[in-house]
């Protein structure tokens, strides 16, 4: 058997059984620091053996559903639906306001383009981190487009300031760079306008980059917790992340109704990654390394 | 639904305007645009220019603002709270962004490659990476629970040490925060190493092993030299995201014990939701944009420096 080259150019004599017993012992450490907690977690919502504040569960004993019922009695079914609504709506918004813009950037040449590129980039340095306090304000101005009141406390008010965001407009505006123009001149020779060739031709070839923003997109959204905490002030107006927060602030309930909560939250990311990884991967990487 | 109405109207001004072309032309791009840049006028930019321009008032709600000067600033900096929450905040950004990036890369030498099962491993590893943050905060307040039969403090038991305090004292609280932290964050440094370490031409290994380089020479000698320009676009980021922690702090700890762990956006969250100075808070909130703005324009220079 050939030795395989280890990153560092080191060649690994595969036979030493030495060499190998270190590295599955420290394949055993990364993963029981890794992943053991998360494991924890799920142990613990499954077992029905009464536990101690500051304790989990290592294996389900006495399997039971009891912690996700009870969970869900104290508002994660409403959550899951606010949070899914939200996400659900931001998403297609998102991907469907980020796909207009990247038409236009890459695709037109207009006076100004400089200055719009310059605009999306700098709204990254406005994250809600940094514009709580005034973010809070403005939302309690602007009138709710759904209902009466202002958007705080309102749906519209948790989807439309996520709906902007930078990292899909840069994604597929590079990705649609990268399109060749034959196709697209064909079609308008043949008397197709702008908003059928973006609907029918750029669109379907922009699907992998579309994929990559929508994972982002998603976990950006899903994990949102500050703008919630600004928007929501009514319980049937939590996101997930409200309801996961509140339960574990009110001590009312054990560690297990309160990991129960947590699981809802974690599971929907972890099957979005899972199912999505390739697309994920490629773009962490282009994502991050563009800053 | 500015965005519905918008996009509705982008179709039919279309078909309309094809005989007037140079009207489309010039209007055309705009109106693709016009979704995003609304978005953006209202959520962004508008909150961002009122943060500054509130920074110089009292700010009253229905009573109206008053000017104020430089005061909002003079009263953050002459805050204690205020200097120790930048404190706590350079610190946790500059160990934590280390810490996970020197994790990240271990991680990365161990699970390089092609094979199957480095591949599964990595999966399972970055699995804290796309978990909610809340959620993680959740996990961990339990696993990092003070008493004995906690389960961090469990095994430190098994080894003859603790039970340790972490979160509860504010000796141990910021440096508990930070573990959840880089928890959190090094599998996803490590995926980036891992990229870096598979975009190295091999050829340099070899060129290295010919010339009878040792393991350690080749380290220091080839692959440092080339992961660096990845390494430092990394942390720089990373110092700037890190900047603006609030989730996990807030969940975590509430900025306590005793402020132990108040970061600049805690302390801004509570001035201005908590106690209503608004002024303050949008003083605060501004300074941090423009630190943010300084920073990260000195790392887009300095990488342009770079490629040229």
């Amino acid at each position: 058997m050939a030795a395989p080259t280890t990153a560092l150019g080191l060649r690994m004599p595969a036979g030493r059984g030495a060499r190998a017993a270190v590295r599955a012992l420290l394949y055993a450490l990364v993963l029981a620091v890794f992943v053991l907690p998360l494991w924890t977690m799920v142990a613990t919502v499954f077992s029905g053996v009464p536990l101690r504040l500051g304790e989990l569960a290592v294996l389900p004993r006495e399997f039971t559903f009891d912690n996700l019922s009870t969970a869900f009695g104290y508002g994660v079914g409403r959550g899951l639906l606010n949070s899914a609504v939200v996400t659900g709506v931001g998403l297609f918004l998102q991907l469907t306001v980020s796909a207009f813009a990247a038409y236009a950037l890459a695709r037109k040449k207009f006076r100004g383009q400089a200055l719009v590129l310059l605009a999306v980039l700098s709204t990254m340095m406005m994250p809600e981190e940094v514009i709580a306090i005034p973010l809070y304000l403005v939302l309690g101005e602007l009138p709710d487009p759904l209902g009466g009141g202002t958007l705080l406390n309102s749906y519209a008010g948790l989807v439309l300031p996520v709906v902007g965001w930078a990292l899909p407009v840069y994604v597929l505006t590079g990705f649609m760079r990268t399109i060749p123009l034959e196709l697209e001149e064909s079609a308008r020779a043949d008397g197709a306008g702008d908003f059928r060739i973006f609907a029918q031709i750029v669109l379907p070839l922009c699907r992998p980059a579309l994929g990559t923003c929508a994972v982002f997109g998603f976990l950006m959204i899903w994990d949102q917790y500050l703008l919630p905490l600004l928007v929501a002030q009514t319980p049937d107006m939590y996101t997930l992340t409200l309801v996961v927060t509140n339960l574990s602030a009110s001590q009312e309930q054990g560690v297990g109704v309160r990991m129960a909560a947590s699981l809802m939250l974690m599971i929907p990311s972890v099957l979005v990654y899972l199912g999505l990884q390739r697309l994920f991967e490629s773009g962490l990487l282009s994502g991050s390394l563009k800053g | 639904m500015a965005v519905l109405t918008k996009r509705r109207e982008t179709a039919p001004a279309r078909t309309a305007a094809r005989r007037p072309r140079r009207l489309a032309r010039a209007a055309g791009p705009w109106l693709w645009l016009a979704p995003l840049l609304l978005l953006f006028g209202f959520f962004k930019f508008w909150p961002t220019l009122w943060g500054m321009y509130l920074s110089f008032f009292e700010v009253r709600p229905y009573l109206g603002n008053t000017w104020t000067g430089w005061e909002n600033f003079a009263q953050a900096l002459g805050d204690d709270a205020f200097r120790s929450a930048v404190a706590h905040t350079v610190i946790d950004a500059a160990v934590t962004v280390t810490l996970s990036a020197g994790i990240g890369f271990a991680l990365a030498l161990l699970l390089e490659g092609p094979a199957r099962h480095l591949r599964l491993l990595r999966t399972a590893v970055f699995l804290p990476v796309v978990t909610a943050m809340v959620a993680v905060v959740e996990l961990w307040n339990t696993l990092l629970y003070p008493g004995a039969h906690g389960p961090l403090n469990s095994l430190l038991g098994l080894v003859g040490l603790g039970p340790l305090p972490f979160l509860s004292d504010p000796d141990s609280s910021l440096a508990s925060v930070m573990l959840v932290q880089i928890w959190k964050s090094a599998p996803y440094d490590m995926v980036i190493f891992v990229a870096g370490l598979a975009a190295i031409d091999r050829q340099l290994y070899e060129a290295a092993a010919l010339d009878g380089a040792s393991a350690w020479q080749r380290m220091r000698h080839v692959t440092l030299p080339q992961l660096r320009p990845v390494t430092t676009i990394v942390l720089t980021l990373g110092v700037i995201r890190g900047l603006r922690v609030f989730t996990e702090i807030y969940v975590l700890t509430g900025g306590g014990p005793a402020g132990s762990t108040e970061t600049v956006v805690t302390y801004t969250y509570k001035a201005g939701i908590q106690n209503n100075q608004l002024g303050m808070a949008s003083a605060v909130s501004t300074v941090l944009f423009l630190v943010t703005v300084v920073l990260t324009c000195l790392t887009l220079w300095w990488r342009r420096r770079r490629e040229d």
